[in-house]
């Protein structure tokens, strides 16, 4: 793969919350290379979509600060950048979509207004030229009849175009990265794969580099070149997309691989759940390793400091003191 | 086979303009509404148009004997020095035009901003903006009205900016409510991921979103103020006469010649409590048009029904017929 897009390095994002310090995202490291599908896997509430959001700068101020880290995208540090130098990149360079295509459009303003905002904004586009384009951007995105629909609301269209229409917006301005905050979860599974595979199809097309944050790992496995397995706010497993699911190295991202209902099994098999819940952020000591209250193969180490990502193979991290002996423990466990 | 056919195929609606869509559901749904709206329609007429019907100046001196009573000369009486009172009235219906759109249009614009400001960015500026609207609230708004006004003199202007002013910041209130409720959506988030800035998405993504209670805003002031600019002008505070205001006519000739000639306080106080009540029936038909959660009046069930209905004897009885010959 070829040059670096984006790099998140040792990125802090806390909220100052009544309960006290919550380390939404902590320590989180990672790289976007030019036209690389990344994925960023977890839980809920282990801190994904706060470090998109990161990446944005819409951390709602106050009760989220970025206290730490760098975000370097195109060379710059975008947290170094002014309020109005981000807003030119928002839209622009880096896209988002949001998980609710219902609550991310606008109810009463039309869909072609919603997708012609950012030619507006960035591109300097008249009202007209705009429009004509996001007629295009709708053809583009499957939306048939779309010079008549680009006249209609929000609520003339069903879930899965609206998200669509969510694809449309975010790719208007060609953006060099595209971050997808579970596009699908609203969706069904036959929507999910066809919102899939045109993001995937727009990836090749323009060279957009994207990031998509799931829990759902079988969109991982068909599309991520790389997957980064997050918990607590912490990244706990990074590797290409071939060494996550052929050797997962850390007990989390085993038991996630594990967690994938399977239709090849026996009915009467119940599904493997991964036993707990995840930490409350806010009471976490800092110097255990976070899922060991839930892992199956903590020892009195794990609990007495934090394993820090180590290097274990080519291109691939984990933040796990039993790495080495986890392939031998999976088998006994079988 | 046939049976789907059965189904009442829903029109595609014609999309129509907001406003369009407004007046039509109103004619359609809100009789008492548009009865309002006639009523209104008219002081509007009345208002822009008073130069040529009204049969003699508003200031005209002994037209008729004096504190007459109705006459084929002067269709309503005089008043106490021999003014026209059909005339006078129908130029009071331009001076409570005027204030009511101008007062209102005041209220709206300052109420939006404060509004806007106070429910979108909240936190300390919302705080310090709601404990001044609290205090301001707080003070009894006759008296308000009297202190601004001996302070600023009488005439029109004065009391135009006065009430704006009052009705403006009390209204706030709403503005920031409706704010609000809209400012915790995911569509903001999504607009400053696009690129938008704060005046971009106050004005494109919030202000469309406020519209609704805005226009209810607007014309609920329009009959406050109509009313408010009445009350200070019996007080004898508001437009100086020889202008001729409803409020004004009523104190000035009506209540001192109330025994003698009652239609001098008959006619001023009947046309401003029509215009008032009309004013206020359009605006509750308006409020009830655009509260998603009032709608689907009758009319809508109406139309409905009629739709199934006839749906089902023509087709689905057609339908029937043909299944049971099919039997047989």
């Amino acid at each position: 793969m070829g040059d670096r897009l984006l790099e998140v390095r040792n990125l802090k994002t806390y909220f100052y919350i009544k309960e006290g310090e919550l380390r939404a995202v902590d320590e989180l490291s990672y790289t976007v290379n030019k036209g690389q599908f990344v994925s960023l896997v977890g839980e809920s509430a282990c801190g994904k979509s706060v470090s998109a959001l990161s990446i944005m700068r819409l951390i709602p101020y106050p009760p989220g600060v970025i206290v730490g880290g760098e975000i370097i995208f195109d060379d710059k540090d975008l947290l170094s950048l002014s309020e109005e130098e981000m807003r030119s990149i928002r839209g622009n360079r880096i896209a988002m979509i949001f998980q609710e295509p219902m609550t991310s459009l606008n109810p009463v303003l039309t869909v072609g207004r919603q997708i012609s905002e950012a030619l507006e904004i960035h591109r300097g586009m008249s009202n007209q030229d705009a429009m004509q384009e996001a007629a295009k951007l709708l053809k583009l995105v499957g939306i048939p009849d779309a010079e008549r629909r680009v006249g209609e609301y929000p609520y003339q269209f069903s879930g899965g175009m609206q998200q669509r229409i969510m694809i449309a917006m975010a790719i208007s301005c060609r953006p060099a990265l595209l971050i997808a905050d579970e596009p699908t979860t609203s969706v069904d599974v036959t929507v999910q794969a066809q919102l899939m595979e045109l993001i995937n199809n727009l990836r090749q097309e323009f060279g957009t580099s994207v990031i998509l944050i799931t829990h759902n790992l079988g969109l991982v496995a068909r599309y991520a070149d790389h997957v980064n397995v997050m918990y607590a706010g912490r990244l706990v497993e990074s590797g290409s997309l071939d060494v996550i699911y052929s050797e997962p190295s850390h007990p989390y991202t085993m038991g996630l691989i594990a967690s994938v209902p399977r239709l090849d099994l026996e009915r009467a098999q119940s599904l493997h759940v991964i036993p707990g819940l995840p930490p409350d952020l806010t009471r976490l000591p800092k110097n255990i390793c976070a899922f060991a209250a839930r892992c199956k193969f903590a020892l009195g180490e794990c609990i007495k400091a934090r394993p820090e990502l180590e290097q274990v193979g080519d291109n691939h991290l984990v933040a796990c003191f039993r790495h080495s002996e986890m392939k031998a423990l999976a088998e006994v466990e079988k | 086979m046939a049976r789907v056919e059965a189904f009442p195929v829903v029109e595609e609606t014609k999309r129509r303009s907001f406003l369009a869509d407004l007046l039509i559901r109103l004619v359609k749904e809100k009789p008492l509404g548009t009865i309002g709206g006639i009523i209104v329609l008219l002081l509007l007429i009345v208002g822009v148009f008073a130069g040529l019907m009204a049969p003699y100046g508003y200031n005209d001196i002994y037209v008729g004997p004096r504190l007459s009573a109705p006459s084929p000369e002067n269709l309503l009486g005089c008043d106490q020095l021999g003014r026209d009172l059909l005339s006078r009235i129908i130029y009071g219906a331009r001076i409570s035009l005027i204030v009511g759109l101008s007062v209102s249009a005041i209220a709206v614009i300052l109420s939006t901003a404060i509004g806007f400001v106070s429910g979108y960015f909240g936190g300390k500026i919302d705080m310090v903006i709601q404990r001044f609207v609290d205090a301001w609230l707080s003070i009894p708004p006759l008296f308000l009205i009297l202190a601004l006004i001996a302070v600023a003199g009488p005439g029109m202007l004065q009391v135009i900016l006065v009430l704006g002013i009052l009705f403006g910041i009390g209204q706030s209130r709403i503005v920031r409510g409706a704010v609000i409720g809209i400012r915790a959506n995911t569509y903001l988030e999504a607009a400053t991921a696009i690129g938008c800035g704060t005046g971009r998405i106050l004005w494109k993504h919030v202000f469309p979103n406020v519209t609704a209670p805005i226009i209810v805003l607007f014309t609920i002031t329009l009959g406050a103020a109509v009313l408010a600019e009445a009350t200070i002008s019996f007080l004898g505070f508001g437009i100086p006469p020889p202008m001729p205001s409803w409020g004004g006519m009523l104190s000035e000739a009506g209540r001192r010649y109330m025994l003698m000639a009652p239609h001098l306080a008959l006619w001023p106080g009947l046309f401003l409590a029509v215009v008032v009540y009309g004013i206020n029936m359009l605006g509750d038909a308006f409020r009830d048009l655009v509260d998603p959660r009032l709608r689907g009046g009758l009319g809508r069930y109406d139309r409905a029904r009629k739709m199934i209905a006839k749906a089902s004897t023509n087709q689905a009885g057609e339908v029937m017929d043909e299944q049971l010959k099919n039997k047989k």
